[in-house]
């Protein structure tokens, strides 16, 4: 396997998913020793503010992510609006403008295929709200690569069906709301 | 648990020689070489070509590579597919107004590459900004992309009316003065670009992995092509567009693109962050 690389996470959220995010985000701290990855579903044009609204209320640095840029410890990585994006297994970021998924570009099962095959194991893949069922095939994929699986609990969702349909087509590891889940990585880190 | 790890190890380690011979046997029978793309898009195309051919592993598609012509045509075709719009990106546009045109109006004769012209919307995007700022007559075009039914569809400058409302929004937004229904005659179905459009436009094939440099350009603009060659690639046609730019010439890249990762960062002062538009510095 080469040098020991700890594992990347990647969340999808869809519909709802500012609030949930933010409180993922939230428990982490400066010095949180994983890359995060995230595909948030939002307007082709709107979404690029996201950083800067993000940058004062929480202790990781959040950014779009640009091609070919290395992950980086404590560091979030938001897909631009109008791209998919992708893990390299050298654990950095590429881009690609090929059509979108299930009407979805960032497709959230493009992150999470292209991680499981990228980081195997070493990936914790996490699915909040939303109204579509974009992230289930992908978090199945990370899930039979032998990563962890998180869900929100559908109960705490503003949109349930992106986490159900994930449950029933991948099963998780945790099932918990979204503040549970940022305490989760904090503590296993 | 760790024995099926092992397993899913062992199975990895194999698609990837399956995925390495493959883009071999396309490389040495055909000449198109994906063997320097960038790993994750690529091992999506590659896995979306086999479940269409309905294949278990990708080496059951390197017979069919070798002995089918057609079979590695469409195969080509569905790795080299590109999405583009007109005036995709509109603030890019408006910026190619205000900062580049009047550092190109200093020149008496400009050469304009557009490297990867896909399917050439940006190329008539950009032909409508020249003639609108007043100087399109000094400027040739050179239109390039490796995907020869891609050129022939640029060439006729015909695309589909139900695109005509976001590249009229798109073109409004760039800054376009005038109708842009000026621009393309159209029935209910399909809109053709004036052909006067084209006139200053050479669409040619010219394929970035294997071509040599191509002189003397004062403008490259080569958009959300890098993001599909790995870093090496990358480098090196950064170094192709190097060699093939005026002292002094501009380049433009998508933008969530960079030079930032590449040894050429130095070499060019940055005109847009946002936008990524360089300029090569002086020596």
């Amino acid at each position: 396997m080469g040098e020991a690389r700890g594992a990347v996470v990647v969340i999808g959220a869809s519909a709802g998913g500012l609030r949930a995010l933010s409180a993922v985000l939230a428990a982490l701290p400066a010095d949180y020793v994983r890359p995060v990855v995230v595909v948030l579903h939002v307007a082709e044009n709107g979404g690029g503010l996201l950083p800067e609204l993000w940058s004062g209320a929480l202790a990781v640095r959040v950014k779009e992510a640009v091609d070919k840029e290395p992950l980086l410890p404590g560091s979030v990585y938001l897909a631009p609006p109008g791209y998919h994006l992708l893990v390299e297994e050298d654990r950095s970021i590429s881009l690609s403008v090929d059509p979108p998924v299930r009407f979805s570009r960032p497709s959230i099962d493009v992150l999470f295929q292209s991680a499981a095959a990228a980081c195997g194991a070493d990936c914790i893949g996490i699915v909040l709200t939303g109204a579509n069922e974009d992230g289930s095939a992908g978090l199945r994929s990370i899930r039979e690569e032998g990563g962890t699986a998180i869900v929100q609990d559908p109960r705490t969702a503003e949109y349930k069906r992106m986490p159900q349909s994930a449950l029933e087509a991948a099963g998780a590891d945790f099932v918990l709301a979204p503040e549970k889940i940022g305490d989760w990585l904090r503590r296993n880190s | 648990m760790t024995d099926k790890l092992t397993e899913k190890l062992t199975d990895k380690l194999t698609e990837k020689l399956e995925a390495e011979l493959l883009l071999e046997a396309l490389y040495r029978k055909y000449g198109c070489d994906f063997r320097q793309y960038a790993q994750s898009s690529l091992m999506r195309r590659l896995n979306n070509v086999r479940l269409q051919a309905g294949a278990k592993s990708l080496s059951e598609l390197i017979p069919l590579v070798l002995h089918d012509q057609a079979f590695a045509n469409g195969m080509v075709q569905d790795i080299l597919v590109t999405v583009t719009e007109m005036f995709r990106d509109p603030p890019f546009f408006a910026e190619l107004r205000t900062k580049i045109v009047p550092i190109l109006k200093t020149y008496p004769f400009v050469k304009i590459w557009l490297a990867g012209c896909a399917t050439g919307e940006e190329a008539y995007s950009m032909a409508i900004v020249l003639q609108e700022e007043g100087f399109y007559d000094r400027v040739q075009i050179y239109a390039t992309d490796m995907n020869e039914r891609s050129l022939e569809i640029a060439g006729e400058g015909i695309y589909p009316a139900e695109s005509l409302r976001s590249y009229t929004a798109n073109y409004h937004a760039s800054g376009g003065r005038s109708s842009f229904s000026d621009y393309y005659v159209a029935n209910y179905r399909m809109a053709k670009f004036r052909d006067e459009l084209k006139r200053n436009i050479v669409f040619s094939n010219y394929n970035l992995v294997t071509d040599h440099p191509f002189g003397e350009m004062h403008l490259i603009v080569c958009r959300n092509v890098l993001i599909y060659f790995n870093r090496e690639l990358q480098a090196q046609v950064l170094g192709l567009f190097d060699a093939s730019l005026v002292h002094r010439g501009l380049l433009c890249l998508g933008s969530k693109e960079t030079l930032d990762f590449t040894p050429y960062a130095s070499k060019y002062e940055t005109l847009s962050p946002k936008w990524k538009i360089y300029r090569q510095r002086t020596q």
